[in-house]
């Protein structure tokens, strides 16, 4: 059997969408990935590992396997009976998908949410207050002389961005490293924060004091203190002074600013900053999305309902509330009574509590990996893997779609998330009309 | 036994990432995120080396790890927990009218769990999620 | 449904056939428009009712990067307006960027059955055909963003126009795009650097090139492609005082170009750029001396951008302005520069009819649609939604055919404006006619749609009937009656089909979505190949091979063929 290389695939693992892999498949499996990084390798070459591959359902305590079509009826039963079902997940899976799962919330009233209310929620309440002055990641790599990492730690998390988009890509009128600045803030010395020019340790949960300092320096006003959050003022004038005279300045932040307390201050704070900035010289912010297609969960419930996740369909019409609409809140007060859980894993990263609300009621899941969430579930539902085994399209960090394309077949009977969203809003509908 | 008061950080590492793709049941996705990094200093006060196992406490709930030398730098008094289902069960759902639960700069307590294990994916299922029993599928 | 529908009797305004308010019979066969039909077609009795082909909308911001980050930006705009799932409609938000479902169902109970989304920088095209493909009922299109890409500019700084005009032709059909759209030209690729730039013959810095030249080089592009609409202009200096003189020689600079059987540029939204004055102090309306110009020239056509007192949120490409507004209202401000190719801004906003310069935008735009004289060379729009959202459309149409609705405007708008504006002074009222024409017929023909925006055989079977019968009603005296009447029609027909009845939206059908494909010769584009591809990668952050959007991913598309001159 003769390989088969293919150029020019898209990632689907982080919110950087590279999309110049060079994958190898023989006799229908990737043997081969080139230009990845090892996040990305880790899952090219193993995608096969503890697949789902039988739609199994809950008798009594164990799982037993069952049909697509059965598991589908019940899956539609049981949501139509609950008063409000949650449906959570969507960051790892396809736009298409994610559309489907927005008219099915919508059909059966319930809540509508994505892995965003717990990674980039803040930042978006921070959006709704301060907006966000933005580019697309080649505008970074053609213009900024100055690069800031707030939070992130992109060696570990997204680890082909700074050689792709930023310090250490080739840009129009920056061509190395040696012409930009790379500054780091962080909570501890991080690999990312080892390669900066300047590295700005902070004590933990001090983000905002020091963003807030910042912009006063950046405004040139007098700071009391002899230090904020365990910088000394004259390293807080300094960094405003570096951010002053760029030409053009970009700021990521990573979980650690949208995570640490104060949240959505944090980076009200910080967009605040960055379009002050803009009074002096060109400045950009950008959040570090994790999962490759959170953003396009956000896009694509956005425009079906207004609002880019925590969307609440149970009075007939999309409203919005995060910190009660949102999937962890709901949970935590136990609201929702099941769950259709697409392409996510809550079991293991939902505090205690929340999870718990989650193993007691009927829990289905749609994931092509045996996680713990399946494992808990009443119903599995395997699927195929967006970008390797089926197409679609998805949103990178900074906006821009791709099409992702089938590389290889999935395990044989797999039916992809559209093909099963859709069998299924297609027997809810059939069941209440 | 010393109990020590400690700041809990929790986020992606790059072997977190690289073994999350090799499937949340693997031995080695187990290793990378069911640990602790921890500060030499802050290990030796409670009285343990590196790979033996600590229990972290908080309001939240408690879980036991195995302590590893930090991959990246770490001052004293804080420990780094990278996501995973370990880290969430000493972590709380409030979330201040964000919808976000708090993952960053949790406060904990540390103590010895030498005698103690750490309870695998299975295991932690059962002891936590007890009302349906996890099965092989 | 039925294949055949007849429609008895209606009061018809159907302009490109030259049929002014005659009662006529129209009948409708698989979705055209036909001689005859059946006995057992369905029969709608539209006596003392007016009808007219589909609306047309030429320019409306409905999809896209900076649409849906305006939605994101303001959940406040939705909260007061919101639709509630129906058992054939699905649920939604407005007010000002309402969501894409909601989007469709309005524009269709309104009687528009086509809108183009005005502004899409090619590299996040995907994303809005994504949401054009989920507005349903109406039929739609979009133009790229072509006034600041990079090389564009440099093929036009190096007098390379074949290759300007092959790489244009790769653009449209990589993007599915209609029509070559310029924003600011030069300008925003100035703003990339935080910058600005005032005058048509001032040189963009590294690209040594000027709006006029790009503006120039675009029209001449556009004629070798033989698209089927003209470049589409959104002047530099937007929004500033004086910048009518702006809009004027950006007209004057494309003049000799004209060959007289059509108008070759369009500016758009051109209230936006009718100041004249030299501060916010003595800002005045300049759309005396735009009407001026556009009635002594017709090489030139022109959309309102009409300005709709109440809050709303404005959102173009041009990075810059938006930039400004947000420094002059002191609102939230998101900013999207797109690389390699343009930008985009978002500030919401709110026209008071007490502000001043506020009240002279309102004049300005009705004074132009007053003033210029050929009512095919100028169309209604809100700019949706920078002057207000389109669901407006009726109080305009009230305002143009009302001296009296203008009247009792003006009485309440700010005192110094109201002095300082000719508008009180107009007498001028448009008649249905006229209205048919600004609204559907003159659009439809400037973006030669040959099936649309008219009723006559072969016509695409889109249709509004509006209860209005004019020869009952004085509609002059009469505004409310107007805008009741074009709020709501009686029957929106799209392709055929009944869509939206009394304001009931009947269902979820999806229109098509039009792009142009012009063929230029094959050795000139395995030339281009070659250049492209040789500094694609210098420019863009995503492989070549991954840029153009595949032929399977729109939901209905719709190709024009054209044939290239070069
Ligand atoms: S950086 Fe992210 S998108 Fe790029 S190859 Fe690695 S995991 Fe994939
Ligand atoms: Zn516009």
């Amino acid at each position: 059997m003769s390989q088969e290389v293919i150029s020019n695939v898209i990632c689907t693992v982080c919110g950087c969408s590279c999309d110049h892999l060079q994958v190898t498949i023989d006799n229908d499996k990737i043997v081969k990935v080139k230009n990845a990084c090892a996040m990305s390798s880790g899952k090219m070459l193993g995608y096969r590992n503890e697949r789902t591959t039988q739609p199994m359902m809950k008798k009594g305590t164990t799982l037993k396997p069952t049909t697509y079509e059965r598991a589908i009826d019940v899956t539609a039963k049981t949501i139509i009976k609950s008063s409000s079902p949650l449906f959570y997940g969507w960051s790892l899976t396809s736009n298409e998908a994610i559309a489907i799962g927005v008219d099915l919330a919508e059909e059966t009233g319930g809540f509508f949410d994505n892995t965003t209310s717990t990674c980039h929620g803040p930042t978006i309440l921070g959006v709704h207050e301060i907006g966000e002055s933005s580019c697309t990641l080649g505008e970074i790599r053609h213009r900024a002389d100055l690069v800031i990492y707030w939070g992130s730690n992109p060696v570990h998390a997204h680890p082909l961005h700074m050689s792709r988009y930023t310090v250490m890509s080739k840009g129009r009128f920056r061509k190395s490293r040696s012409d930009r600045k790379l500054i780091v803030v962080d909570v501890r010395k991080t690999d990312t924060a080892k390669l900066a020019d300047v590295f700005i340790q902070l004590e933990p949960n001090n983000d905002y004091e020091l963003m807030v300092a910042l912009r006063a320096a950046v405004r040139g006003d007098e700071i009391e203190q002899e230090t904020v959050a365990g910088v000394s003022i004259d390293k807080i004038e300094e960094l405003a002074e570096m951010l002053i005279n760029c030409e053009f300045g970009a700021l990521f932040f990573g979980l650690g600013l949208t995570m640490s307390a104060g949240k959505s201050k944090n980076i009200e704070a910080a967009l605040s900053l960055v379009t002050e900035l803009n009074s002096k010289t060109k400045f950009v912010i950008m959040p570090m999305r994790g999962h490759f297609n959170v953003n396009g969960a956000n896009n694509v419930t956005t425009w079906l309902t207004g609002y880019p996740y925590a969307v609440d369909f149970t009075q007939g019409f999309p409203r919005y509330n995060p910190g009660e609409t949102s999937a962890v809140d709901l949970l935590a007060r136990g609201e929702c009574d099941s769950a259709l859980i697409v392409a996510s894993d809550p079991i293991s990263n939902f505090p205690y509590q929340a999870a718990k609300h989650l193993t007691s009621i009927p829990l289905i899941t749609i994931d092509p990996h045996i996680t713990p969430t399946t494992m808990c579930s009443n119903i599995i539902l395997p699927s195929a893997h967006v970008g390797i085994e089926t197409t679609g399209s998805t949103y990178r960090m900074d906006g821009v779609v791709l099409e992702t394309r089938k590389l290889v077949d999935p395990p044989k009977g797999v039916k992809t998330d559209v093909e099963i969203l859709s069998a299924l809003l297609k027997r809810v509908k059939s069941l209440t009309r | 036994m010393k109990k020590i008061q400690v700041t809990l950080l929790s986020g992606r590492s790059l072997s977190q990432g690289r073994e999350k793709e090799q499937g949340k049941l693997s031995e080695s996705y187990f290793k990378s995120v069911a640990c602790c990094e921890i500060n030499g200093e802050d290990i030796k006060e409670i009285g343990l080396d590196y790979g033996e196992n600590v229990r972290i406490s908080t309001k939240y709930g408690t879980v036991v790890v195995k302590t590893t030398a930090p991959k990246q730098t770490l001052e004293r008094g804080i420990i780094f927990v990278p996501y995973g289902l370990w880290v969430a069960q000493v972590s709380g759902s409030e979330t201040d009218g964000t919808g976000m639960p708090s993952y960053k700069g949790i406060s904990s307590t540390l103590e010895s769990a030498k005698k103690e294990k750490v309870l695998t994916v299975d295991q932690l299922i059962k002891k936590s999620f007890s009302r349906k029993k996890s099965k092989k599928l | 449904m039925e294949k055949e529908i007849s429609i008895i009797n209606a009061i018809v305004f159907d302009p490109l056939n030259n049929i002014e308010g005659e009662k006529l019979d129209v009948h409708i066969r698989n979705g055209k428009i036909v001689e005859s039909v059946g006995r057992k077609a369905r029969k709608i009795n539209a006596s003392g009712k007016t009808m007219m082909p589909g609306g047309v909308d030429i320019h409306s911001h409905i999809a896209g990067s900076k649409v849906n980050t305006g939605r994101l930006l303001r959940p406040e705009d939705h909260r007061k307006d919101v639709e509630i799932k129906t058992k054939h409609t699905h649920s939604g938000v407005g007010y000002s960027i309402p969501s894409t479902r909601t989007t469709g169902y309005r524009y269709a109970k309104m009687g528009y059955t086509t809108v183009f989304e005005p502004a899409t920088p090619p590299l996040k095209t995907r994303h809005t055909h994504e949401e054009l493909d989920s507005t349903p009922i109406i039929d739609k299109g979009c133009f790229p963003l072509l006034g600041n890409n990079w090389f564009i500019m440099e093929y036009l700084r190096d007098g390379r126009l074949d290759e300007c005009a092959a790489f244009v032709a790769w653009m449209l059909k990589a993007t599915k795009g209609y029509a070559i759209k310029i924003v600011d030209p030069g300008g925003v690729e100035v703003w990339g650097w935080g910058k600005f730039i005032k005058r048509l013959d001032d040189p963009i810095p590294n690209f040594d090139v000027t709006p006029r030249e790009i503006v120039r080089g675009l029209c001449k592009v556009n004629k070798m492609l033989n698209l089927p609409h003209i470049i589409h202009v959104h002047t530099n200096n937007l929004g500033s005082p004086g910048n009518y003189q702006t809009t004027i020689e950006t007209m004057d600079a494309v003049r000799d170009l004209a060959d007289g059987k059509r108008p070759i540029i369009h500016i758009t939204h051109v209230q936006f750029t009718g100041f004249s004055g030299s501060s916010w102090v003595n800002l005045g309306s300049g759309a005396p001396e735009i009407a001026d110009y556009v009635n002594d020239h017709n090489h030139v056509s022109v959309d309102l951008g009409q300005v709709i007192f109440g809050d709303t949120t404005t959102m173009t490409a041009d990075g810059p302005f938006q930039y400004f507004l947000h420094q002059l209202s002191g609102n939230k401000w998101v900013n999207l520069d797109v690389e390699a190719e343009t930008g985009s801004g978002i500030v919401p906003f709110q026209y008071k009819r007490t502000n001043y310069v506020n009240a002279i935008q309102w004049g300005i735009g009705l004074e132009l649609a007053l003033l210029v004289k050929d009512p095919w060379r100028v169309f209604m729009t809100t700019d949706h939604p920078n002057g207000g959202p389109f669901t407006s459309y009726p109080k305009v149409i009230a305002w143009l055919m009302s001296k009296k609705a203008r009247e009792k405007m003006i009485s309440r708008i700010n005192r110094t404006a109201r002095r300082r504006l000719d508008l009180p002074n107009i007498d001028r009222e448009y008649t249905l006619g006229e209205i048919a024409t600004i609204t559907r017929a003159a659009p439809a023909k400037s973006l030669t749609l040959m099936n649309k925006g008219h009723l006559g055989l072969g016509a695409d079977a889109d249709i509004a009937i509006y209860d209005l019968d004019p020869s009952k009603v004085d509609l002059e005296n009469k505004p409310s009656t107007i805008r009741k009447a074009f709020k709501e029609t009686l029957y929106t027909i799209k392709n055929g089909k009944i869509v939206s009845k009394q304001g009931q939206i009947a269902g979820n059908s999806y229109g098509n979505t039009f792009y142009t494909e012009s063929q230029v010769s094959k050795n000139l584009e395995a030339d281009l190949m070659k250049d492209i591809q040789s500094r694609f990668k210098d420019y863009y952050t995503i492989e070549f091979e991954n840029y153009p959007i595949s032929d399977g991913f729109l939901r209905n598309p719709a190709k024009i063929n054209c044939k290239a001159d070069v």
